[in-house]
């Protein structure tokens, strides 16, 4: 799609920058020791660090990824909000308390309370950074995904610019000023989006999304041979035809279905690449503006009456009505065609009944093997241990007081972080029936629903957006530089750093990560950031969460076990992730000829995490001598 | 090697074990609830679509429960470990 920049929009955009970097430089004169950098001195009001846990958990994972998810997908992508949400549980009822009365900086302090163990600050340092990359490289490529619709730029400049931001917010202040950006985007992400809800509901269902919404061609053979239409290819997948169609020297590909014992053709969308790289859209270049947003609803059912639209709908109703209707999505498919890479999506008449249960994306149904069963088990699996393993969200029980301030913060994280997963159904559903979806990019169908309500709403939530990917970037950054600066420089190597010292490796840690993530975000350009975040939960469920459980109660736990555990838990879990199909498809290879045939490895890793922390744990009992008491506490 | 909490707090053994306990408990209730919903899905995905309640299908009703249950159980855990909390303060008043 081609987006121009809207001078309200990058107005908007800039006062929240400007905002965020105001808040940096205001708390950078407060910051000098290492206790205010990495933990916000553990002064944060439980309160303020519930609503910033939510404002660093509503990455851009949740906000655009879930919603572009459900918008193609239906309740298969929400089915990330309940993972996502589900996995704070595991940090509520098990990890903040106890994490909060082991540590003083990082995860890693936690870890090696009671061992003093070189192999543990070198390996968890070790897997916090990885995890932090992994999560890092979705809220970048989110961040590139948005300023393309906001600000008219390339998705390359989007990631730079956050990149440099983050870089200058981590390096200039740390935890509190990350803290209280996160505060502010997370109440203005969940008020905002609340909004765009009660906008989707006070519409409620139509056929015809909008004015100028793309009415798609439908023609019987005869009528396009009529029209000057000449079929000159033809391409069959999976039982359907798709043909190419030369009009007035432009081609376009059709879907040809036989409808009453008549041909007839069915407008898709495509994208046609050369050999040399030139695109076309629709059959003529972007410029042209002939590829469409897409989304609609082909047939609505309210009180077992068909209508072209509903009006206002509660929630309930909303979901119950659209459960009966149906849903034209847009599926993609991939194909060579005489030397040309053909991207084409085509229309898919969808009962709602399909939309709102388990089987679009993830196949549990129909088409279901038992590996993709198992798939679906490992994400659900990796989502609910991920959460209580992230480093990122583990540092912030240690900007709190006390263990008690550390529970309540989590409550009103979750109270805030739930309410915000419910409306992702909304916006998400909303997406997929108003035609604002960019088949190139399904991470932004949140902010482009807020764009068809109004190009007001659409600068705020773009802003919000951005300043979300700002948030949860600076939250992993730091937690990255705290495990250079403190757990690998200070505890690992034994270098004796002064406050000063430590924060300035800290700093120097921090832009060397931002760095990383930026070339990281424009290679992983295009793919779904939720799907992406599953990825890096995986990693951390498997490296981080056995041991954290272990320790906390298996007195027989060793210094060797968690070191074994670790490693692991991150080899079998990027091994399983690097050979997996999605993967192949990323290297551009067959996702058929992937040696592993799962995307998400967590069913696998984390049960192998746990067994090496027991086997080694007990083969070191006596060795190590190294027994924790059941309650570390 | 320091790894002490970054700020002092003060917890009696009693009121720690008590918390964790609850929280084992509630943590495993909430599990068995997600475990059943991820079975459901996998293994009777037709029966998602049962209409259960407001004219919900089984799959949203169960994720929205899934959802309100989390901040349910949250706060309850809340006002157990608080009240446990409060009674040790008074006593050591």
């Amino acid at each position: 799609m081609i987006y121009s920049a809207s001078p309200l929009a990058v107005i908007i955009f800039f006062v929240f920058v400007a905002a965020v970097l105001g808040i940096s430089f205001y708390f950078a004169k407060r910051t000098k020791s290492s206790k205010g950098y990495f933990a916000a001195g553990g002064t944060i009001p439980w309160a303020v660090n519930g609503i910033a846990f939510a404002g660093d958990y509503l990455s851009a994972a949740s906000f655009l990824g879930i919603c572009g998810m459900i918008a193609i997908a239906g309740f298969d992508g929400f089915l990330y909000s309940i993972g996502y949400l589900a996995g704070w549980i595991v940090a509520m009822f098990v990890i903040a308390e106890p994490f909060k009365r082991l540590g003083k900086y990082t995860f890693t302090d936690a870890l090696d309370s009671k061992f003093n163990s070189k192999g543990i600050q070198l390996m968890a340092g070790i897997s916090t950074l990885i995890v932090s990359l992994f999560y890092l490289i979705p809220q970048m490529v989110g961040a590139g995904a948005l300023v393309t619709p906001l600000l008219g730029l390339p998705h390359w400049v989007g990631v730079v610019i956050v990149g440099g931001i983050v870089i200058f917010i981590v390096s200039t202040a740390g935890m509190k000023s990350t803290t209280y950006v996160q505060f502010l985007k997370g109440t203005l992400l969940v008020i905002f989006s609340f909004v765009v809800v009660v906008l989707v509901l006070n519409k409620g269902i139509t056929k015809n999304p909008s004015e100028d919404y793309h009415q798609f061609i439908t023609m019987t053979a005869s009528e396009a041979e009529a029209s000057g239409y000449t079929i000159t290819g033809e391409h069959t997948d999976n039982g359907r035809t798709f043909v190419e169609a030369e009009n007035e020297g432009t081609r376009t590909w059709w879907e040809l279905k036989t409808v009453r014992g008549k041909e007839v053709l069915f407008e898709t969308l495509s994208i046609t690449e050369d050999a040399e790289g030139n695109q076309l859209y629709n059959g003529a270049p972007k410029e042209e503006e002939r590829f469409y947003s897409v989304g609609h609803v082909s047939e609505i059912i309210q009180d077992e009456i068909s209508v072209d639209e509903t009006g206002p709908l509660g929630p309930f109703r909303f979901l119950s009505t659209l459960e009966d209707s149906t849903v034209v999505r847009f599926p993609s498919l991939i194909f060579e065609h005489e030397g040309e890479k053909i991207q084409l999506w085509y229309q898919e008449e969808t009962p709602g009944s399909k939309v709102l249960r388990p089987g679009l994306k993830f196949k549990v149904d129909e088409g279901s093997t038992p590996i993709s069963k198992l798939n679906f088990v490992s994400l659900m699996l990796a989502l609910f241990f991920g959460t209580a393993a992230l480093p990122h969200i583990l540092i912030r029980y240690y900007t709190v007081p006390t263990p008690g301030a550390a529970r309540k913060s989590t409550i009103v994280a979750i109270t805030t972080i739930g309410f915000f997963y419910i409306l992702t159904l909304y916006l998400g559903l909303g997406a997929m029936i108003n035609g604002v979806i960019d088949v190139e990019s399904s991470n932004m169908a949140a902010p482009l629903l807020a764009r068809y309500f109004g190009p007001v709403l659409f600068a705020v939530i773009s802003a919000i957006a951005f300043a979300t990917v700002l948030g949860t970037v600076s939250g992993l950054i730091v937690a990255s530089s705290g495990a250079v600066a403190h757990d690998f420089i200070s505890n690992f190597l034994g270098t004796k750093l002064d406050d000063r010292k430590k924060v300035l490796a800290g700093k120097i840690a921090a832009v060397a990560v931002g760095l990383i993530a930026i070339l990281l975000g424009i290679l992983f350009k295009g793919m779904n950031v939720a799907y992406l975040v599953g990825w890096a939960f995986a990693v951390a469920a498997s490296a981080n969460l056995p041991s954290i459980l272990m320790l906390l109660f298996w007195k027989r736990t060793t210094a060797q076990g968690i070191i074994a555990s670790i490693i692991t838990g991150i080899v079998s879990a990027l091994g399983i992730i690097m050979l997996s199909p999605d993967m192949f498809i990323r290297y551009g290879l067959a996702p058929e000829k992937a040696p592993f045939p799962l995307s998400n490895p967590g069913i696998i890793s984390i049960p192998l995490s746990f067994l090496a922390l027991i086997i080694a744990s007990l083969l070191t009992q006596k060795k190590a001598g190294e027994k924790v008491s059941q309650e570390v506490n | 090697m320091d790894h002490s909490s970054s700020t002092p707090f003060n917890e009696g053994a009693d009121v720690i074990k008590f918390k964790t306990r609850i929280g084992i408990i509630l943590f495993f209730i909430y599990a068995a609830v997600y475990g059943v919903f991820v079975a459901i899905n996998t293994i009777l995905p037709q029966s998602m679509k049962i209409n259960v309640l407001f004219g919900l299908n089984l799959a949203i009703f169960y994720g929205f429960l899934l959802i309100i249950l989390a901040i349910i159980m949250g706060l309850i855990y809340n006002a157990v470990c608080s009240r446990k909390e409060r009674q040790y303060e008074e006593s050591n008043l």
